[in-house]
């Protein structure tokens, strides 16, 4: 059920504004692709071009093409609706619904979708749950407030509630940057997991974790502050780590930037 | 105290010498001694004048003491915070004596006879009768307009924050603030021209229209901040799951912000509550019951406190009932007021464990 992403001449805008040129790159079913490269050049701005998500933003336009197992995206009478159900987002920041409980936080993204059955419901919440690792947590307190959980559960219940809808590709974008190394630990191997069944793409700025948990690396880079993002190369994330095609990757990673 | 110690006192440590705790009490007590001395001397006999020398004193004197003990720097910081306080008793009086005679002249007429019970053939200037009429013709005006204003006034607000781009929601804003501006007589003569083009006689939902008129700039804007306040990440999380833009502002953006409309919504219901004049042009007022809101003059009761000033030729029945009336309206607006902090207080997200 996980689906190959292709991307062909991507450009993206804000306004008048390009911010991210031409970019092409495959991502396989069932891996995990890391995106990292230097703050500002556009890797969520791509990433949300994944989902359509990138359209929401007031002037934000989109030329070229993604297709999702050979359908484009951005092709003429594709609902952006369903794209998003197909391709599920985790923000940097954890987001649950101030207003629900944990349960209905999970169960958010069906029951505003459709209707289903209370029991339907309840196992497909537990399901998401413990594929988030976060079931044992919070068994016994699924009525609460969602937003009463620590940063790292909060961003757990995330994930559950992006995976409730059993989306095809899960895009994440710096899942752990707001929280301690054990959340950040139980989200990488999370995501460990969820390869099984998803296609992943992670930001992060965080060079092992992208060593950690990427099949495959992608760098981005400007030329200059103002002029749009691009990308340099993606590789297996071990070639990337040890032996870049490009010295601009092998700069970044190693530390010696700018 | 010389400038030297002051130096030395810097120079040693942190610690500095300060006022006790009690000194602002001290002072504000001893600068209304003053003020009531220098208004006897003088023979002020304004007591607002009184005041008004002990608010000044009170200043000055905080600065003088606290210079003189604590250093300039302090000083200053004391003064501002009398300045707040000072500013906080000259808001708070008016307010408090408002209410005070409100209620020391409203409950002497006020009772539950005076409550169940209209003018009917009550002269004006006789004791007797009631606000029966009044309180069902407000009820009525007042919960209709609620009923057109509050939908129309929160539907826009959602197209200005959720939908408005461009050229459209740039003039929807720009009517919004000239409707805000409207007097509340204007907008009484816009609903009267439509009544006398179609020969119609004065009645309550007449002056409902009026209110409304009247509420939807409120609604608008209060609803408009609340929405504003919704974090955009709400919105997007809710998008990214894929649910479609009308059921996220239904079933996240709308309950997030429930508590704050509500507020805002209520606090509109108590500015119309105490409109006069739409209702006098519109509704003319009835000293008999009508309770159907569509058909015939119905009272009300900011107009009802109106008319019993104003007709009783100086008849103290009146002006008591006048009182009474008006002790009922502020209870009215009061009520919606807590209701509304209850509403905010129980829908607001809920967070702790
Ligand atoms: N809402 C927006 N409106 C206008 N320009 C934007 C907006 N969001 C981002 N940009 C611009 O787009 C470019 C790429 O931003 P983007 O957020 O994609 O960078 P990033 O690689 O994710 O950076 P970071 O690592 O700091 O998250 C930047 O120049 C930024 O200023
Ligand atoms: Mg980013």
């Amino acid at each position: 059920m996980a689906k190959r992403i292709d991307v062909s001449g991507l450009t993206a805008y804000y306004g008048s504004h390009k911010a991210i040129e031409d970019i092409s790159m495959t991502v396989e079913p069932r891996s995990v692709t890391a995106f990292i490269g230097p703050s500002g050049c556009g890797k969520s701005t791509f990433l949300r071009t994944l989902n359509r998500m990138h359209e929401v933003t007031s002037g934000g336009r989109v030329e070229g093409k993604v297709l999702l197992d050979d359908e484009d995206l951005y092709g003429a009478g594709i609902d952006p609706v369903s794209v998003r159900r197909e391709v599920g987002m985790v923000f940097q920041r954890p987001n649950p619904f101030p207003t629900m409980s944990i349960f209905d936080n999970v169960a958010a993204g069906l029951r505003l979708n459709g209707s289903y059955r209370k029991s339907e419901l309840s196992d497909i919440v537990e399901k998401s749950l413990k594929g988030a690792n976060l079931w044992n947590e919070v068994k016994d307190r699924l009525n609460k407030p969602g937003s009463g959980l620590s940063g790292g559960q909060q961003q757990r219940l995330c994930i559950a509630r992006a995976i409730a809808v059993e989306p095809k590709v899960l895009l994440m974008d710096e899942p752990c940057s707001a929280l301690d190394p054990i959340s950040t630990l139980a989200i990488e191997d999370l995501i460990g997991e969820l390869k099984e069944r998803f296609t992943i793409v992670i930001v992060t700025h965080n060079m092992q974790q992208a060593a950690r948990v990427s099949d495959r690396t992608a760098f981005f880079n400007l030329a200059a502050v103002g002029q749009p993002g691009r990308l340099i190369e993606i590789d297996d994330t071990e070639r990337i780590f040890s032996n870049p095609s490009v010295q601009a990757t092998e700069d970044y990673i190693s530390g010696r930037f700018g | 105290m010389s400038t030297a110690s002051l130096a030395d006192k810097r120079a040693g440590s942190l610690r500095g010498a300060s006022l006790p705790k009690w000194s602002p009490w001290a002072i504000a007590a001893g600068s209304l001694v003053v003020a009531v001395g220098i208004g006897l001397a003088a023979g002020l006999d304004s007591k607002v004048q009184w005041g008004l020398i002990a608010a000044i004193l009170f200043v000055l004197g905080t600065f003088g003491v606290a210079a003189r003990v604590e250093g300039r720097r302090q000083a200053k910081d004391r003064v501002a915070t009398s300045l707040v306080w000072v500013a906080f008793l000259l808001a708070v009086v008016p307010l408090v004596s408002l209410i005070w005679v409100t209620v020391a002249r409203g409950v002497k007429v006020l009772d539950v006879y005076f409550l169940t019970h209209s003018m009917g053939v009550v002269a004006d200037s006789e004791p007797g009768g009631g606000i029966y009429a009044a309180i069902i013709g407000s009820l009525e005006q007042v919960g209709l307009a609620t009923l057109i204003g509050a939908p129309v006034g929160i539907l826009t607000a959602i197209y200005l924050v959720e939908y408005g781009r461009g050229r459209l929601a740039k003039a929807v804003t720009f009517f919004v603030d000239v409707m805000t501006g409207i007097p509340s007589i204007v907008a009484g003569l816009f609903i009267l021209s439509l009544m006398l083009i179609f020969k119609m006689q004065p009645f309550g939902f007449a002056g409902s229209l009026a209110l409304a008129i009247l509420m939807m700039p409120v609604v608008v804007r209060s609803t408009e901040e609340m929405l504003k306040l919704v974090p955009n990440e709400l919105r997007e999380a809710s998008l990214a799951l894929g649910v479609p833009k009308w059921r996220t502002i239904l079933k996240v953006v709308l309950p997030t912000s429930i508590g704050g409309i509500t507020t805002g919504v209520m606090l509109a219901v108590a500015r119309i509550a105490g409109e006069t004049a739409p209702v006098l042009l519109l509704v003319f007022g009835n000293p008999f019951i009508n309770n159907n809101p569509f058909e015939g003059a119905q009272a009300s009761l900011p107009l009802y406190i109106y008319q019993q000033y104003s007709q009783s030729a100086g008849a103290n029945a009146a002006y008591d009932r006048a009182w009474a009336a008006s002790l009922t309206l502020i209870a009215f607006v009061m009520i919606l007021n807590m209701v509304a902090r209850g509403i905010a207080r129980w829908k607001a997200p809920k967070t702790g464990r």
